[in-house]
């Protein structure tokens, strides 16, 4: 399956391994880090943006792709649409049913409230899924909530939202036991204490795991807790777009089915927007370790209905995504493989850098390596970077790697490689989007009774997210939500409703003379994978 | 010219290039997936199918993500199945030997046919969990079952008319919330925060001018 020069290249990586065990590798001065990130980091390349035309961030930088969909048609405007004819009628509506999604209907179903929740493909379809290092949370006695927001600060480089960030890390140990005492298994010891390790960018070793099924069991159990409530789970339904009533605040969605396509009205006294990320429009052709429903789909809605973005043009790329075999292309490596002491290897079998610098500086160090300085490993599909796994190995012991990772042991199978023995091959991948709609510390969006938790919100990470503050996210802010929606709906009468912020907003699009005849929210991706075939529909 | 292979989907034969996956050849056909795709990754079970090789009598099982085309493969997707999910509150049962026989009397009825195992696309020993499950061992159940998607085809094998995936969710459940060791420095943690005794160096921390945060940040004292 390798190439000769694959081959000939893990002979210069085995050559030098002995050395580089046990070294220490320097870190980037703030200064070295700022450079390359200028230089090498896609959030850079001014080739990859467009400007926002209309709405509250009117100016603002977009990537190309999701400027597209803001700029885009949407799918009910010139639809016979009878909002009187209401079908749900609910006091939360929640529209996701990943992590967040799934807690904050938890937590609302804790208030008493009604909730129903609205999901385009089957509940717990997320990324959440997907997520395999861990979950970040301060409980240890050696690290505090101080030491977290500082760790999550700088990483994210300042721009994180203060009161944002000071309820993600001081809410962490409960969402924790939270999880726990739903019966999540987390790694422990023997006399219960938990398993932490670090990831990229943390002070203090606060990453809890459930071995590298972390976000799938967490997903799984969160999805059984809402079934055993019986939560309303209405699948394979979109939202298409918001409603609003006569008083300006959110009151429902045109909900759609996404086999018949029938339409179906929602009404709620409040709204949870927890539609996830957007690594499915593949920004600057970047492959993506994404859910196939990530598709911003809740920020083409929040923003029509004049909720504003924050940090929209902020994205994370993994630093490893893999990049060879081709079938596993941009799928995810997780940061824990680095963070059990695995390195990262050029062509000439040279630890080109610290393994834990932030995702998105090691992301903006991988492409310098490959691009500019010509050292990456030549694949069918581009170039590529060694992480050295057989390292794992022999840093923790034989039999790590079946106990800690599993599922990328068992990926690798598949394909005929054993990463036990054979170091892997990688390249950045698109993550997560940084940014989204911004929300106040009670998850509110500046539309009345609409709420956003998960990564669909901008401003928890800053810029840039460390490892591990994505699962927690979801938690406390889904749980945030849920409480908070859970609670306002006892004060929300629902007035007249209506689609006229959609009408206005198409109009100041036709104005600017920047409207395009993409249907919008995507929904689902289309893919070919190069076939030519001639289709009708 | 790539190397091509001719698949059947659901009994239709298309040409695709060897190298795709089973799910990357549907949409090389012209397939938009609505049902059977989720992760793309091997994790969440939405792309549940069964083949066979023409001329051959096995029938496998696979995930559609992580498995590459082969010459003469028929294919059919099982993008639902009707498992039985049953609803109880975690915060009432109790690992007790007898909770499996109140909730899922039905796994008492396995005949040891073990079809369940080699439908498993996770290479779980899904029959010896269910074991575990039948002798209230919750825990060897949790640890044996750890890697399940619930893409569900145990349950289509089984003869015993029994949904795995939801049993030992159960069983995990038990084990992680009843079972498993409790973590103290946990319990003292979330007590300190709601005593509030981080409170203020948090807000101390948050107040502080850009410049000395980021001093703080650059000169941090990292753990080995």
């Amino acid at each position: 399956m390798l190439t000769q020069e694959m081959l000939d290249s893990i002979k210069k990586v085995e050559a030098s391994r002995p050395q580089r065990i046990g070294a220490d590798l320097r870190r980037m001065t703030a200064e070295e880090k700022q450079e390359l990130l200028k230089k090498f980091h896609p959030d850079y390349r001014e080739d990859g943006f467009v400007y926002l035309a209309v709405g509250p961030n009117k100016g603002e930088k977009v990537p190309t792709e999701l400027g597209q969909l803001l700029h885009g048609k949407s799918r009910v405007l010139g639809k016979d649409v009878d909002l009187d004819d209401i079908f749900y009628d609910t006091d939360v509506l929640i529209i996701g049913g990943g992590g967040a999604g799934a807690s904050a209907a938890i937590e609302a179903d804790n208030k008493g409230a009604r909730v129903t929740i609205v999901t385009k493909l089957r509940m717990g379809d997320a990324n959440t899924m997907m997520a395999e290092g861990g979950i970040q949370a301060a409980d240890k006695p050696n690290d505090s909530p101080a030491i977290h927001y500082l760790d999550a600060l700088g990483g994210g480089h300042f721009t994180n939202k203060p009161e944002l960030l000071k309820k993600l890390v001081t809410e962490a140990p409960d969402c924790i036991k939270w999880l726990n005492e739903m019966g999540v298994m987390f790694d422990k010891e023997a006399d219960g204490t938990m398993v932490t390790t670090h990831g990229g960018g943390t002070s203090r070793k606060r990453m809890h795991a459930c071995a590298d099924y972390s976000g799938a069991e967490i997903m799984r159990v969160l999805r059984d807790e809402v079934i055993n409530r019986g939560i309303e789970i209405v699948d394979f339904t979109s939202a298409i777009e918001l409603i609003l009533d006569d008083k300006g605040a959110a009151a429902g969605a045109v909900l759609m089915n996404m086999e018949t396509g029938e339409i179906r009205i929602a009404r709620a006294k409040t709204i949870v927007i927890a539609t996830g990320g957007a690594g499915r429009l593949h920004y600057q052709g970047f492959p993506t370790s994404n859910h196939y429903g990530a598709t911003a789909d809740g920020l083409i809605l929040g923003y029509r209905a004049g909720a504003n973005l924050l940090y929209q043009d902020a994205i994370q790329y993994h630093p490893t995504g893999v990049a060879y075999p081709a079938q596993m292309f941009g799928a995810l490596v997780t940061e824990k493989v680095r963070s059990l002491g695995a390195q990262l290897i050029n062509v000439d079998g040279e630890a080109f850098m610290n393994p834990l610098e932030t995702r998105d500086v090691t992301v903006a160090s991988i492409i310098r390596e490959c691009k500019q300085n010509g050292k990456g490993v030549p694949t069918p599909l581009g170039s590529a970077i060694w992480l050295d796994t057989p390292m794992i190995e022999i840093i923790n012991g034989a039999g790590t790697i079946e106990k800690k990772l599993p599922g990328m042991l068992r990926m690798y199978e598949k394909f005929g490689i054993d990463m036990r023995t054979t170091p892997i091959l990688i390249y950045p991948t698109l993550h997560y989007q940084n940014g989204g709609l911004e929300i106040s510390a009670n998850g509110m969006t500046t539309v009345e009774n609409l709420f956003v938790a998960g990564e669909a919100v901008g401003g928890v990470h800053g810029r840039n997210r460390l490892m591990g503050n994505s699962l927690l996210d979801i938690i406390v802010f889904g749980r945030n939500a849920g409480k908070n929606a859970g609670d306002k709906c006892k004060s929300v009468t629902v007035g007249k409703l209506n689609l006229d912020h959609v009408a206005k907003y198409a109009d100041e699009l036709e104005k600017a003379g920047a409207a395009n005849d993409m249907e919008s929210p995507m929904l689902l991706p289309k893919y070919t994978h190069g076939s030519q075939i001639n289709k009708f529909n | 010219m790539e190397d091509m292979v001719n698949i059947y989907l659901m009994g239709k034969q298309y040409s695709v290039p060897a190298s795709l996956t089973i799910m990357n050849a549907m949409e090389y056909a012209g397939y938009q997936h609505k049902r059977g795709c989720g992760c793309r990754a091997g994790f969440c079970g939405a792309c549940a199918t069964i083949y066979r090789i023409k001329g051959q009598n096995e029938l496998k099982f696979c995930l559609a993500c992580q498995t590459k085309v082969e010459d003469n493969m028929y294919i059919a997707s099982l993008p639902f199945f009707p498992g039985v999910k049953k609803v109880y509150d975690i915060y009432e049962i109790k690992p007790t030997e007898d909770i499996m026989m109140q909730i899922y009397p039905e796994i008492y009825s396995c005949i040891g046919c073990n079809a369940c195992t080699k439908a498993c696309p996770q290479g779980l020993n899904v029959m010896q969990y269910i074991a575990y499950a039948q002798r209230g061992d919750y825990a060897a159940c949790a640890e044996e079952s750890f890697d399940c998607i619930a893409c569900n085809m145990c349950s289509s094998r089984c003869p015993a008319q029994i949904t795995h995936p939801m049993v030992s969710l159960l069983a995990r459940r038990l084990y992680g919330k009843y079972i498993a060791p409790e973590t103290e420095h946990l319990a003292t943690r979330v007590k300190e925060i709601e005593d509030g005794v981080f409170t203020e160096a948090v807000e101390e921390l948050a107040a502080k001018p850009l410049d000395q945060i980021k001093e703080l940040y650059n000169h941090r004292d990292i753990e080995k």
